[in-house]
C-alpha cells in the first residue's frame, strides 16, 4: 500500500529540495503529500510524481500565541502550486510585521527546512517553506 | 428508525474548576438523571466525550470511569467519543442512533473536559495535535490560526476590506457576549464592546484575544430515550428531528476555507432528514469558536448567502429579537468552550429553549432549534435539529 512514494521517500526528497506527490492515471490530479489513494476521486491507480515547485499564495495568517516549543511570531500560509495541488507551509524571509492582505495572490517558491520534533511528534521533520518571488 | 427524545439535560458553571473532570461530569449527569425522573441504574448506554483527559489529569479511558461515577449498572456499556470540539454532539448524535435503532430504550450521553489544567502553552500545544500531525502541525498552525487564514481568505474572495471585516467580526462577540451575560453558567458573564475587542492583543492575525473563545473547564450530559419512553417520563420531551455528521481531511485538500464543506454535507442530511429547511429555525446554536466562524457557519447553514453573513450580528439581525438569534447562551466564546464538553452544553440550551425555561435570555416562541459544533480544523461537522 502506498508503494509509489512513502512518507520516508517524501522526507527524503524534501531533503534533496525535491517536492514529491503521486498523479492518479484516473483522473489526473495530483496529490501531495503522498497517500494510497487519490484526494481527488479515491482511485488507488497512482504514480509517483515530482513536482513544480512555484505556486500562488492563497491565504496566510501571523501565529503570535504559539504551542509550547514554537518561537512566534510566524507566518503560516496556504498556496496553491502551479500543478493543482494546495499545500501549506511557512512565509520565510519576510518580516511578519509586514505581512498583509496583499501577500494573497502572489508568487511564491516551496522550499523546506528541518523542524525540532517535541516528545509528543514521530521526531525531526521537513516542513515546506515558501519564499516570495 | 423510531422517534427519539431528549428527557432531562444540564451543565455545570463553564470556567476555571479546581474539581476534577468526574466530580464535574458526576454534577451534570445526576443533575441530567434527577431531570428525567430516573435513576442511573435504569440507563442502558454512556457515551461519553473527552478529548484531553490523558494531558489533563493523566487519565486515559475516562469513560468507564464516568460510569462508574454516575452509579450505572455494570452491564451498562461506556463508550469515550473524540472529535475534538464537536466531540459530544457526536457522542450525543450516536445515543440518538442506536436508540433510534431499537439497540437501546434509554442512555445518557455528554462529556467533560478540564481544560484550564494545562495551561495555555500545553493547551496550545495539545489543541494543535487536531490538526494534521506530519504535514500541519509541525507549521506551528494553530487554530485561531486556521481562521485567521479563513478570515483573510474570506475577505479577499468578497472584496470586503480587512478593517470592515474586523469591525464586523468584533460585532459577532459583542452579540454573544450580550447574550453570555444573561446566562448564568457562562464562563464569562459580562458585556463587552466593538472597540475592546478591536484593542486586544493579537492571538494569529488577524484574530484578536476577543475574537477567540477562551479554554474552559466543564461539563454537561443529555438522558437519550425512544419518544414512546420519553412521553411517560417528562412532561415536555424535545425530540430529535433530524442529524448529521460529515468528515473532511487536511486543510490543503479542503482549499477554500470560506466554506467549509463537511458543514455543508452535514446540515443537508440533518434539513432532509428533518423534512425542513433553514427558514424554519427559530434557533441557533453554533460553534463560534472565533468569530469568523459564527460568519462563516450562518452562511453554510443556508441563514444567509455566501459572503452576505459577515455584517449580520452589526445590523441585530442574530441577536435575541433579530429573525434568527445565534447563540443565546453566550456561544463558545462567552458562555465558554469545554471542547469535550460542548457539543452537550448546546444541546442542553436548545432544549431548554424549546421548553421555554431560559428566563431573561429566551427566544419567544421558539419550536425548532439547531446545534452545530466543528472540530478540528473543519475535520468534523456534526449538526443535530431538536424540536418541542
Amino acid at each position: 500500500m502506498n508503494a509509489e512514494c512513502t512518507f520516508e521517500e517524501y522526507q527524503k526528497g524534501l531533503a534533496e529540495d525535491k517536492l514529491l506527490g503521486v498523479l492518479c492515471a484516473d483522473c489526473n490530479a495530483v496529490t501531495v503529500p503522498p497517500q494510497a489513494v487519490c484526494c481527488k476521486c479515491g482511485s488507488q491507480k497512482l504514480s509517483a510524481k515530482e513536482l513544480g515547485k512555484t505556486a500562488t499564495l492563497k491565504s496566510y495568517t501571523v501565529i503570535r500565541i504559539a504551542p509550547d516549543g514554537m518561537n512566534p511570531p510566524y507566518i503560516v500560509a496556504l498556496a496553491e502550486t502551479d500543478d493543482g495541488p494546495w499545500v501549506m507551509g511557512n512565509l520565510v524571509g519576510l518580516d511578519p510585521e509586514k505581512a498583509d492582505i496583499e501577500l494573497i495572490g502572489k508568487k511564491i517558491s516551496i522550499s523546506s527546512q528541518e523542524v525540532k520534533g517535541d516528545i509528543y511528534a514521530i521526531g525531526d521533520i521537513r516542513a515546506l517553506t515558501f519564499n516570495l518571488q | 428508525m423510531r422517534e427519539v427524545a431528549i428527557l432531562g439535560v444540564a451543565m455545570t458553571k463553564f470556567g476555571n474548576s479546581e474539581r476534577t473532570n468526574m466530580e464535574m461530569f458526576a454534577e451534570a449527569g445526576l443533575e441530567a438523571i434527577n431531570n428525567s425522573n430516573i435513576e442511573a441504574k435504569e440507563l442502558e448506554a454512556l457515551f461519553f466525550g473527552n478529548c484531553l483527559g490523558t494531558f489533563e489529569e493523566g487519565q486515559m479511558h475516562m469513560a468507564a470511569f464516568a460510569h462508574s461515577a454516575l452509579g450505572m449498572r455494570m452491564s451498562a456499556p461506556s463508550t469515550r467519543f473524540e472529535g475534538a470540539c464537536a466531540t459530544a454532539t457526536v457522542a450525543v448524535r450516536h445515543a440518538a442512533l442506536l436508540v433510534g435503532a431499537g439497540v437501546y430504550d434509554m442512555v445518557i450521553a455528554g462529556g467533560a473536559e478540564r481544560t484550564t489544567a494545562m495551561g495555555t502553552p500545553l493547551a496550545t500545544r495539545t489543541f494543535a495535535m487536531g490538526c494534521q500531525a506530519q504535514y500541519e502541525t509541525p507549521l506551528g498552525i494553530t487554530f485561531p490560526g486556521v481562521f485567521g487564514m479563513a478570515a483573510h481568505m474570506y475577505s479577499k474572495k468578497y472584496g470586503i476590506p480587512i478593517k470592515e471585516l474586523k469591525r464586523n467580526m468584533a460585532e459577532v462577540s459583542v452579540k454573544n457576549h450580550f447574550h453570555g451575560a444573561k446566562n448564568p453558567k457562562a464562563h464569562f458573564k459580562k458585556e463587552i464592546s466593538v472597540e475592546k475587542v478591536l484593542s486586544g492583543a493579537f492571538i494569529a492575525d488577524p484574530l484578536q484575544l476577543l475574537d477567540c473563545c477562551p479554554f474552559s473547564d466543564g461539563a454537561a450530559a443529555v438522558v437519550v430515550a425512544s419518544a414512546d419512553k420519553a412521553k411517560q417520563l417528562v412532561d415536555k420531551p424535545i425530540y430529535i428531528a433530524g442529524t448529521g455528521q460529515a468528515a473532511a481531511g487536511p486543510l490543503y485538500h479542503q482549499q477554500d476555507l470560506t466554506r467549509v464543506i463537511a458543514r455543508e454535507v452535514s446540515m443537508k442530511g440533518a434539513y432532509k432528514q428533518a423534512g425542513i429547511g433553514p427558514q424554519d429555525i427559530d434557533v441557533c446554536e453554533l460553534h463560534d469558536c472565533f468569530t469568523i466562524a459564527e460568519i462563516m457557519a450562518i452562511e453554510s447553514m443556508g441563514f444567509y448567502e455566501f459572503g452576505k453573513g459577515y455584517d449580520a450580528a452589526a445590523k441585530g439581525e442574530t441577536r435575541l429579537g433579530g429573525k434568527i438569534v445565534v447563540n443565546p447562551s453566550g456561544g463558545l466564546k462567552s458562555k465558554g468552550h469545554p471542547i469535550g464538553a460542548t457539543g452537550a452544553a448546546q444541546v442542553t440550551e436548545i432544549v431548554e429553549q424549546l421548553r421555554g425555561e431560559s428566563g431573561s435570555r429566551q427566544v419567544e416562541g421558539a419550536k425548532i432549534g439547531l446545534v452545530d459544533t466543528l472540530g478540528g480544523d473543519f475535520g468534523t461537522v456534526c449538526n443535530i435539529i431538536l424540536r418541542s
